[in-house]
């Protein structure tokens, strides 16, 4: 078979954040660049685009992924959640509150995918301890270091539902 | 990236149809499935790989683990990794199997990547991933610039003077001291394929690393029936305590009686060009006492043919350490 360089596109429907759409994508889109740049949903990071970093973590039907290593063809008729369908300004998601309060963060930039992968965590199998919680956040990079804030605030919400 | 056809699977037969007209399985398959896509859409990020159709098999009814009719267990092709490591039957009956798992990658990739792609998984050696440079694995006959560079993470068994690339996976170092089966559905109909020859060494065609051909879609694998009362490990070292690849990882599992070893499969990771059971290790602990020696005569049985690189011979009193120590977890 021959490789060919014009562009294929295809046409998805997905649910973002509650909204159901339609959209015509090129095939190579990640799931990542079709957020950012297709639909503007641009709280979701690009970090490493290659899995290892964890800024680019959204929820695919519940689920944390990294959006970076998923085409968006691949999600045709999936519920995608990113860091703007978890709380508002005024309403902010609890897990969005405790890094606020413990600050959980520096810079900001891999603040979303923390959050996202801390979200989903509250629904997995996960022991008290600190240790665990950093066990499993490990997919996220804080390059700035604010992990102790970070595990701070996890714990925070845990204790609290 | 290249470009490329993409479509979603509906039936099998018809995915392995499609498959069946590429023209190779290995390294350069013009056709490729796709499941979680985390190491398939990293290398083709880097021009790794370069499919001209990409056929989507996460829509196969391949995501099931059931028992078998013989008491073991059969998991689907498609079945999540974090689903399998948590499934009750495996963290009761295959423990090494679901520890394995939750030692490889991160939360969020063993979301997405699955039983039949974590089997075919590529080696993270830093020349196969960069198309600025020679590989044997990558292109044939261009060279090994790993035997005279960085090579700190690389294999000491089974290696060969055209490649030394790490098998990555610890899930199939767990599942090669399982003794699973893997399940393919090719052109000319299925086959069974025990793990241990799934695998292929290097030798002169690093770019072959699995039986696999054009057209062969993995189904599913099965583990045999537990084994009654057997003490299961897996322990793994690297360089920093999470989401990092092993640079020594060994697997176990173990019966004992009477303060003997009645029945050992052992199987390394991070250390071989293929997951590495070791039959030798094993032969030097049934019949012997849990001790610390029976435990550090296996693992020079273990390491005995272990060739070391420029940076890595570190790894071969490591992976006896490592060998050892599981053997004392399990037997503590």
């Amino acid at each position: 078979m021959q490789a060919t360089d014009v562009p294929l596109d295809k046409t998805i429907n997905l649910t973002v954040n509650g909204a159901r759409q339609a959209i015509t994508v090129d095939v190579r889109t990640s799931l990542l660049d079709l957020l950012r740049e297709r639909l503007q949903l641009t709280g979701t990071k690009k970090g490493c685009d290659h899995g290892q970093c964890g800024a680019c973590t959204v929820h695919v039907n519940g689920r944390r992924v990294n959006s970076c290593l998923s085409l968006a063809v691949m999600h045709d008729g999936d519920e995608i959640t990113t860091i703007e369908g978890l709380g508002t300004p005024d309403n902010l998601h609890p897990m969005q509150a405790a890094f606020f309060a413990c600050d959980g963060y520096q810079c900001g930039y891999c603040t979303s995918g923390q959050i996202m992968s801390a979200v989903a965590l509250l629904k997995e199998p996960c022991g008290a301890d600190d240790a665990d919680v950093k066990e499993l956040m490990s997919g996220n990079i804080c390059r700035c270091g604010a992990y102790a804030n970070i595990v701070a605030a996890i714990q925070q919400v845990r204790k609290n539902t | 990236m290249h470009t490329f056809e993409f479509e979603r699977a509906t039936d099998s037969a018809a995915a392995v149809a499609i498959a069946a007209h590429a023209k190779t399985a290995q390294q350069g398959a013009d056709v490729r499935f796709v499941a979680g896509g985390t190491t398939l859409l990293d290398l083709m990020k880097l021009n790794v790989e370069t499919p001209v159709r990409v056929i989507d098999i996460n829509h196969l009814p391949l995501d099931r683990i059931e028992a078998t009719p013989d008491g073991g267990l059969k998991i689907g092709a498609t079945v999540r990794n974090s689903d399998l490591a948590h499934h009750p039957t495996v963290k009761r009956d295959y423990a090494v199997l679901s520890q394995a798992i939750l030692s490889g990658a991160s939360a969020q990739l063993r979301n997405m990547a699955t039983t039949a792609g974590n089997l075919v998984q590529r080696t993270r050696c830093v020349y196969f991933r960069d198309t600025a440079m020679p590989c044997n694995k990558r292109e044939p006959g261009t060279g090994c610039p790993a035997i005279t560079g960085a090579n700190r993470m690389l294999a000491i068994l089974g290696t060969s003077e055209h490649c030394i690339a790490t098998n990555p996976s610890d899930m199939c170092v767990a599942m090669a001291a399982l003794e699973a089966t893997i399940h393919v559905q090719g052109p000319n109909g299925a086959r069974a394929i025990p793990i241990g020859d799934f695998h292929l060494l290097p030798g002169s065609t690093p770019d072959r690393e699995t039986v696999l051909e054009p057209g062969d879609l993995i189904t599913h694998v099965t583990l045999p029936p537990p084994v009654a009362g057997s003490r299961q490990v897996y322990l793994k070292l690297r360089d920093r305590a999470s989401y990092e690849f092993a640079l020594a990882s060994a697997a176990v599992v173990l019966t004992v009686a009477d303060g003997k070893v009645t029945r050992a499969r052992i199987a390394l990771g991070g250390v071989g060009t293929k997951p590495w059971r070791s039959r030798e290790a094993e032969a030097a602990l049934v019949g012997q006492p849990i001790n610390q020696t029976s435990f550090r005569n296996a693992a020079e049985a273990a390491l005995r043919d272990a060739k070391p690189q420029s940076e890595n011979a570190f790894k071969i009193e490591l992976a006896k350490r490592c060998l050892t120590h599981a053997l004392q977890i399990a037997t503590a």
